[in-house]
């Protein structure tokens, strides 16, 4: 297994209770791990949650964790993934100055090569909105931080992995004991 | 309490009838079959208080001094039974207290139940009085844990909670309940939990892990186990005898391990770790095939990973699949219940004798005898030693007494010298290393097995962690013998300044009061020992007594604990002084 540090996404299939997110994310600050991103929401399955949490570990330590996760009763399946395991996107949010959208020309063809999207628009403000990868967001804030940006915002990772999880199977496994 | 009572409790529940959330406690836990629980009244737990008030001759509450106490006891009284210990304790600062126990409990994978008051549901988070966020604080020292704001949640949430302490790898579970839960009604009825889907306490164990097991201790010339309290909580002493005895492995145990194979059987070659013998430490390094079995590998296990049985194939035997690879890396995996698996490798196994290799132990014993062993439990020096103390309780024991150590050098001493002839007769802190355990968890062995002999082996300092379950001792009638070895040092910390900071013994010295008179305020009969023609005859008479005795013997003020492998040494750097 290799001990180089690398980004991993650790997919974790829980029950819906109050206080799974607080025993999940102690695993990590037991280890002192920091996480760099965590996103949680239903999963494929109604009733049951999934949370998506990127970290920078090497593969032992992601192995021990995913294991340390699946053993509190809640968690249904935990599994980690490599990038390349994943398909992912985060998405974000600008908001900025409407005066720019008509005074700077250069803004509507940044919006229009970065494929984001315009969200809203009044007098004051206008929203844009892009998914993507974090090289992409981080290239259009380049971009308008040029500008100036009122606000922005950008959500955690959130991911689907090539591979089949088999969830429904594990639950539906238990259902026949 | 009696099985017919037991029996008419869980018929009762059966039924729905319309009771209070704190007449639900009570009732859930009598339908668990709970007969005693400890625990300290307040604020936010008094309905519940007063429901235990009212069921008194069918549930006994035992009032312990401090919170912590009733924790401890709680514990004591799971590894000495095998079932669920329960405490229970208020809101605020009557939980916090119950954190330590409930963290020992934890690393040591005791059956807990603890159900703790909290404040109405519409004060939580308006820093109400005697609030605590004590879900948030137990959370990474519980098995499980979870709020109750409404009374027709409580029996669900206590049927849970037992079912997943006692289940698999068992641990400490708490549940929180507000106040209104405890005052609203609901229509009771209360059934057992049989299954949680997210949750899957045994894996089925591998018949082709069991046979790649077999295959490789069938052929190892120099095979060693290392059995640790797995065995005892999945109930498999007898197929561990059985696999150790058809294959003649010389067999070694961790500090919870203990008493789950008998001390005095040949191929008992003693307890491993930091403070273990030295042959079962120095061949762990030398052996072909190690079986680890129901043993995580703790780092005072096994000293310096990157030079631990390096040269052997390992087996692990776990019920807990985040311990596999988890400290080594293995080459077998047998995950599973003790008790089935063990069985199923017994099958598998060829019968063997390794005479050879167990003489290698034997002659590593002797070493250890001459160096260290025969210096402390038949000293020829002026001052006591702790292990003659030990040696005295042996042969008044017949090694048939639960021991319950507290943490230090007289811990040490207790796990290497006492006679083990029962299982669930170790009981100690081992993987949190509590001070102040003993007292306490002596009174829970005590009363969940009346029958035997509970002897408390305690050092000074942590005697004086949790003195006050002295009143508890008093007020039960727990006929519990205290032992307390008085070095006037914390002796272990004492040590490692002795061996690793050049004698500085900063604050480590104690000046102790007069224990006898502390023990007879509490109406204990009491005896201190300072001489060594004193001691046969005050350890007969502490052993014969029918009611708590406390025993002070004034030991040898810096003697070490040998062997040890100093911290982050391997195993085979074990040292004889």
């Amino acid at each position: 297994m290799s001990e180089d540090i690398q980004s991993f996404t650790i997919s974790v299939y829980t029950e819906n209770n109050i206080g799974l997110l607080n025993r999940i994310s102690a695993i990590f600050q037991r280890r002192h791990i920091n996480i760099e991103s965590l996103t949680t929401s239903q999963s494929e399955i109604d009733g049951v949650n999934r949370f998506v949490i990127v970290v920078n570990i090497c593969e032992d330590t992601a192995c021990k964790i995913v294991k340390q996760i699946e053993k509190q009763v809640e968690t249904i399946k935990a599994y980690y993934h490599t990038e390349d395991e994943t398909i992912f996107t985060e998405s974000c949010m600008f908001k900025i100055k409407s005066d720019l959208l008509f005074n700077e020309p250069q803004i509507q063809n940044i919006i229009k090569e970065s494929y984001a999207r315009i969200v809203t628009v009044n007098k004051e403000f206008f929203v844009l909105e892009k998914s993507g990868r974090r090289n992409e967001i981080e290239s259009l804030r380049g971009d308008l931080n040029r500008f100036g940006i009122m606000q922005f915002v950008r959500s955690g990772r959130i991911a689907v992995t090539k591979d089949q999880m088999k969830i429904t199977e594990l639950l539906t496994a238990f259902d026949n004991q | 309490m009696k099985t017919e009572t037991i029996n008419k409790n869980q018929e009762v529940a059966e039924k729905t009838q319309r009771i209070s959330g704190s007449e639900a406690v009570v009732r859930s836990l009598m339908a668990e079959g709970v007969d005693i629980l400890y625990g300290y009244p307040g604020g936010a737990i008094m309905p519940v208080y007063d429901e235990l008030y009212k069921f008194q001759d069918q549930i006994h509450h035992v009032l312990t001094r401090h919170e912590q106490g009733a924790a401890h006891a709680a514990q004591g009284y799971a590894r000495i039974s095998g079932k669920v210990g329960v405490a229970m304790a208020t809101s605020g600062p009557g939980a916090t207290n119950l954190i330590t126990g409930i963290a020992d409990a934890q690393i040591d994978s005791t059956p807990l139940v603890c159900i703790t008051g909290q404040v109405f549901s519409h004060l939580l988070g308006s820093d109400a009085f005697q609030e605590t966020d004590i879900v948030g604080i137990s959370t990474p020292v519980t098995k499980w844990n979870c709020q109750v704001t409404k009374a027709e949640d409580i029996p669900a949430a206590i049927a849970k909670a037992f079912y997943i302490a006692r289940s698999g790898r068992p641990g400490p579970v708490l549940v929180d309940i507000t106040k209104d839960a405890q005052v609203a009604e609901l229509d009771f009825k209360y059934e057992k939990c049989k299954g949680v889907r997210s949750y899957n306490p045994v894996p089925k164990t591998n018949p082709e892990a069991i046979n790649a097991a077999a295959e490789l201790i069938n052929n190892a010339k120099k095979p060693m186990i290392v059995w640790g309290q797995g065995v005892i909580l999945g109930q498999a002493e007898e197929e561990l005898k059985n696999v150790i005895e058809k294959a003649g492995i010389p067999a070694a145990w961790t500090i919870l391990g203990a008493s789950a194979f008998p001390t005095s059987h040949p191929l008992n070659i003693g307890m491993v770790g930091m403070h273990g013998n030295y042959a079962p430490n120095k061949l762990t390094n030398e052996c072909d095939v190690l079986i680890a079995i129901g043993m995580r590998f703790d780092d005072r296990v096994t000293g310096n990973l990157d030079s631990y049985a390096k040269q052997a194939k390992i087996i692990h035997f776990d019920i807990d699949p985040a311990e596999i690879n988890k400290n080594v890396k293995v080459d077998v995996a047998v995950l599973g219940d003790s008790k089935e698996s063990l069985a199923m490798l017994s099958e598998a196994l060829n019968k063997n004798s390794h005479d050879a290799w167990l003489k290698e132990f034997k002659d590593l014993y002797a070493i250890e005898f001459d160096q260290v062993i025969n210096n402390d439990i038949n000293p020829t020096k002026e001052g006591l030693t702790m292990g003659e103390v030990l040696k005295q309780i042996n042969i008044e024991s017949n090694g048939n007494a639960a021991i319950v150590s507290d943490v230090g050098q007289h811990q040490m001493i207790a796990c290497r010298y006492a006679d083990f002839n029962v299982t669930k007769s170790n009981i100690t802190s081992g993987g949190l290393g509590t001070m102040g355990f003993a007292l306490p968890a002596a009174i829970g062995a005590k009363m969940a097995a009346p029958d035997r002999e509970v002897v408390a082996i305690i050092g000074d300092g942590g005697y004086q962690m949790n003195i006050q379950e002295l009143g508890t001792i008093f007020q039960q009638k727990a006929a519990v013998k205290i032992v307390v070895l008085n070095n006037e040092f914390l002796g272990m910390v004492r040590q490692w300044q002795q061996l690793f900071f050049d004698k500085r013994y900063a604050s480590t010295e104690m000046t102790n009061p007069n224990f006898v008179a502390i023990a007879e305020g509490y109406y204990i009969k009491a005896r201190k020992v300072t001489k060594r023609d004193e001691l046969a005859e005050a350890v007969k008479e502490m052993m014969a007594s029918k009611e708590s005795y406390f025993l002070e013997v004034c030991v040898e003020k810096e003697d070490n604990v040998f062997p040890m492998i100093p911290s982050g040494a391997s195993v085979s750097d074990v040292r004889l002084s």
